[in-house]
């Protein structure tokens, strides 16, 4: 509920509760460093006792006391100040930022210092194309420190991927690795689906297919026996996306089988799993996040990387 | 003087005893799930230091065994060891034996079936989802009625007290079961789906700020104050001396239990919740230390004139150096509530080291010195086996409880101030596993730290068990005299 919309008995509530909680507790203060006819003596026991345990009728230690004001005071004052007390918005008008349509909340000047000081820096960066921008020192340290903190939890640290997320530092790009194919990976994110096949091949034919993509890759664990059926069908069921010679098709994300690099596992296994039951990858978009600015350096770094 | 009638009634009455057979179970209890619930802390402490540890088993996995971990030793160690203390309390101060004839055994049953629900329902996923109060809905209604059950029991007790007035550790007693009856029941409201399955009744924010408001009262009413009623009780009885102050029990009573209400909020800063909401949480925390520390100087000053017994006695040294860790706890408490600090500490290991200050240093220290003053009486013996032992006990608790939070504090400032480390050109100058990778000596410590204070558990079963064994229960008479 914001402070703006709350109902006047929401209000008042809140006021009244707060309020006399704490003259409550400052009333029993008062109470208790009384002294009342009849009691015993300051020092002295009580008279009660339990289970042979008494108490002592000392009075309220006067450090401890003054901590307790001093606490009560802060709350009142800090109470004025900020909001606290239902709708009454505190003296100073603060807000944290956390409610729309709240102006000069906390998290506005922050963020607001924060692109004034920042932004000249990344607008500098942004003036200069990807290619170029790779080769400067200040952009990729900075685009480095991006990466580290956007990318690094799918692509790793070192950026050598992971299964499931392509290595960045290999050279192969499943969607290109034109300064712009790689720009536009980062702003609008990609979306990789290959379906499966294990219907339409059989057990056998996922077999063959397996062998022959094997044989493309330049392995010698492939049975050319079987690489020969499986040519065919992979003729009719995956050219149409990876290419008759397995070059892949970047447009479509669709990745190179002549590289031996495998996004989702290089055994044979693995390779079987993809045929049979497709596979479907997702990055997301960034732009939204970093904005065009930041994505542009963040391009460079990743650019960087390829080793040619 | 004595005339027929009476010498009667005191013979019927002289047959009366105390009920001691709830408590000795709860007591053993105690023991048993301290040892369990420990073990499972040393066993996520581990897997943070050695990820592999998680092993491929999905239900020993850090993220299963976790809660597992909290409800065992908050519900489980710390739950059997209130029911045991409590018990016993209120029957010597009130001098009534417990009311409710069978309801007292069903809160003992009833309470050992939630554990085993628990240890059994936790590794396999079955969760809430809400912190301290995972327990899916058939178990939180069976918390709910062995809660009414040992309500009707202590205020059965209460009621019947041949003693005039309430002893103040009752009050702390009597003030944790209604605050815990209402937090968990409001908190817990939820809409089955399956026998396993439950969806929360709030929405959003709102459903975190009652998550909220039972957790931090889980911690002010359930770990606070009825683990200060057993210092109320355990402290003058072992030291011989009587209460430091009546008046600062009133005192720090009321504005314990009215104050406590409101601090949840302070696990919420800066987040949706409301900035009004937020405020309140800050102030009332604050506020919050006098009537906490209120606690550690009645059970402090009240060794005033026996200081001596602190170099002999290590059970009134378990106890005293509890209130110490007490004191530290909630002192730091307050200050963690401060948003500007907050900023800092929140979401860091801090917190952890925050409430382990509390857990270790205060609840299972306060316990573990009651229990060995506790043992003896039940089972008819002068004292415990080995004084040796606990006074072995003692260090390991006091050094593992100390080097957990220290190196907590260290892993929490570093996380905190990583996190929100800029670089000149405004990126985040470390990323999240850097700071995870600067963990590993401070993780490694807090293990250590959680194995030595484990260790001592063993030299307690030990000592209990050296203790009792061979020892016929004992039975007191209700004694007749009203004071």
């Amino acid at each position: 509920m914001n402070e703006h919309d709350m109902s006047a008995f929401w209000h008042w509530w809140v006021v009244i509760l707060t309020l006399a909680n704490i003259a409550g507790i400052y009333w029993l203060i008062r109470w208790t460093s009384k002294k009342r006819p009849g009691e015993a003596a300051e020092g002295a026991e009580t008279g009660h006792s339990w289970d042979g345990l008494t108490e002592f009728n000392n009075p309220l230690p006067r450090w401890w006391l003054w901590m307790f004001y001093i606490t009560i005071v802060f709350a009142l004052v800090y109470l004025v100040l900020y909001p606290g007390l239902g709708r009454f918005a505190g003296l100073l008008g603060w807000h944290s930022g956390n409610m729309l349509g709240v102006e000069d909340s906390q998290y506005q000047r922050e963020m607001q210092r924060a692109e004034e000081r920042y932004q000249p820096i990344f607008a500098a960066m942004a003036d200069q194309d990807i290619s170029s921008l790779a080769r400067d020192a200040d952009a990729v340290t900075t685009g480095r420190r991006l990466y580290l903190n956007y990318c690094s939890t799918c692509h790793g640290s070192d950026a050598g991927g992971a299964r499931g997320f392509p290595s960045l530092v290999n050279g192969v790009w499943q969607w290109g690795g034109t300064p712009d194919a790689i720009r536009t990976s980062i702003a609008q994110g990609r979306e990789a689906n290959m379906p499966g096949f294990g219907d339409s091949l059989g057990e056998e034919g996922v077999e063959q297919v397996a062998h022959y993509v094997l044989q493309m890759s330049g392995r010698d664990d492939a049975d050319s026996a079987l690489a020969e059926e499986g040519q065919q069908r992979y003729n009719m069921f995956c050219a149409g996306c990876h290419g008759a010679d397995g070059a892949g098709m970047a447009m479509l994300g669709a990745p190179s089988l002549t590289e031996n690099v495998w996004i989702y596992g290089g055994s044979l296994a693995a390779i079987k799993e993809t045929i049979e039951q497709g596979r479907a990858g997702v990055m997301p978009g960034f732009q939204e996040l970093l904005g065009e600015e930041r994505v542009h350096v963040l391009s460079a770094y990743v650019y960087s990387l390829d080793p040619q | 003087m004595e005339t027929t009638a009476d010498t009667h009634d005191i013979k019927a009455a002289a047959q009366e005893t105390y009920d001691y057979k709830v408590v000795r179970q709860f007591t053993i209890m105690t023991i048993v799930w301290g040892i369990v619930g420990m073990l499972v802390g040393v066993i996520i402490a581990a897997q943070l230091v050695w990820p592999a540890l998680n092993t491929n088993l999905e239900w020993f996995t850090f993220g299963r065994l976790r809660p597992l971990h909290t409800n065992a030793v908050i519900f489980a160690f710390g739950g059997s060891a209130l029911f045991a203390t409590s018990y016993y309390i209120v029957q010597r101060t009130c001098q009534a034996r417990l009311f409710g004839g069978p309801l007292v055994g069903f809160t003992f049953w009833g309470w050992q079936i939630v554990i085993v629900l628990a240890a059994v329902t936790l590794p396999l996923g079955m969760t809430m989802g809400k912190e301290y109060a995972e327990l899916e809905w058939p178990i939180a209604i069976l918390i709910a009625l062995v809660w009414v059950a040992y309500a009707v029991v202590f205020f059965g007790t209460i009621l019947k007290r041949k003693v005039k007035h309430i002893y103040v550790a009752n009050w702390f007693f009597g003030a944790f079961i209604i605050v815990i009856a209402v937090l968990h029941i409001v908190n817990n409201m939820s809409m089955p789906v399956t026998l396993f399955k439950s969806y929360s009744a709030y929405p959003g924010t709102m459903d975190a700020m009652i998550q909220w408001w039972y957790g931090h009262n889980a911690v002010g009413f359930f770990l606070t104050a009825a683990f200060l009623g057993m210092m109320y009780y355990f402290v003058p009885k072992q030291a011989g001396r009587p209460i430091y102050s009546y008046r600062l029990s009133v005192v720090h009573f009321w504005a314990l239990v009215s104050l406590y209400m409101w601090a949840g909020p302070h696990h919420l800063h800066y987040t949706a919740l409301p900035d009004w909401v937020q405020s309140l949480g800050m102030v009332f925390s604050l506020i919050l230390l006098a009537p906490s520390w209120g606690g550690m100087i009645n059970g402090i000053m009240t060794l005033s004139g026996a200081w001596h017994k602190l170099r002999t006695d290590p059970i009134l040294r378990f106890l005293i150096v509890a209130l110490s860790f007490y004191g530290l706890a909630t002192f730091e408490g307050p200050m963690m509530s401060i948003k500007t600090v907050n900023a800092l500490s929140h979401y860091t290991d801090w917190t952890i080291g925050h409430v382990h200050g509390g857990a270790l240093g205060w609840v299972a220290m306060i316990t573990i010195g009651s229990l060995y003053a506790l043992i003896p009486a039940l089972w008819g013996k002068e004292k415990m086996y080995s004084i040796k032992a606990i006074e072995w006990h003692f260090w390991l608790s006091t050094i593992g409880t100390v080097m957990y939070i220290v190196s907590m504090w260290i892993a929490g400032v570093m996380q905190g101030l990583m996190w929100r480390a800029v670089n000149e050109d405004g990126t985040l100058t470390y990323n999240f596993v850097e700071s995870l990778v600067q963990m590993y000596p401070y993780y490694f410590l807090r293990f250590v730290g959680g194995f030595v204070f484990f260790l001592g558990m063993f030299i307690m079963a030990w000592n209990v068990w050296k203790t009792i064994a061979g020892t016929k229960p004992v039975t007191h008479a209700v004694p007749q005299t009203a004071h």
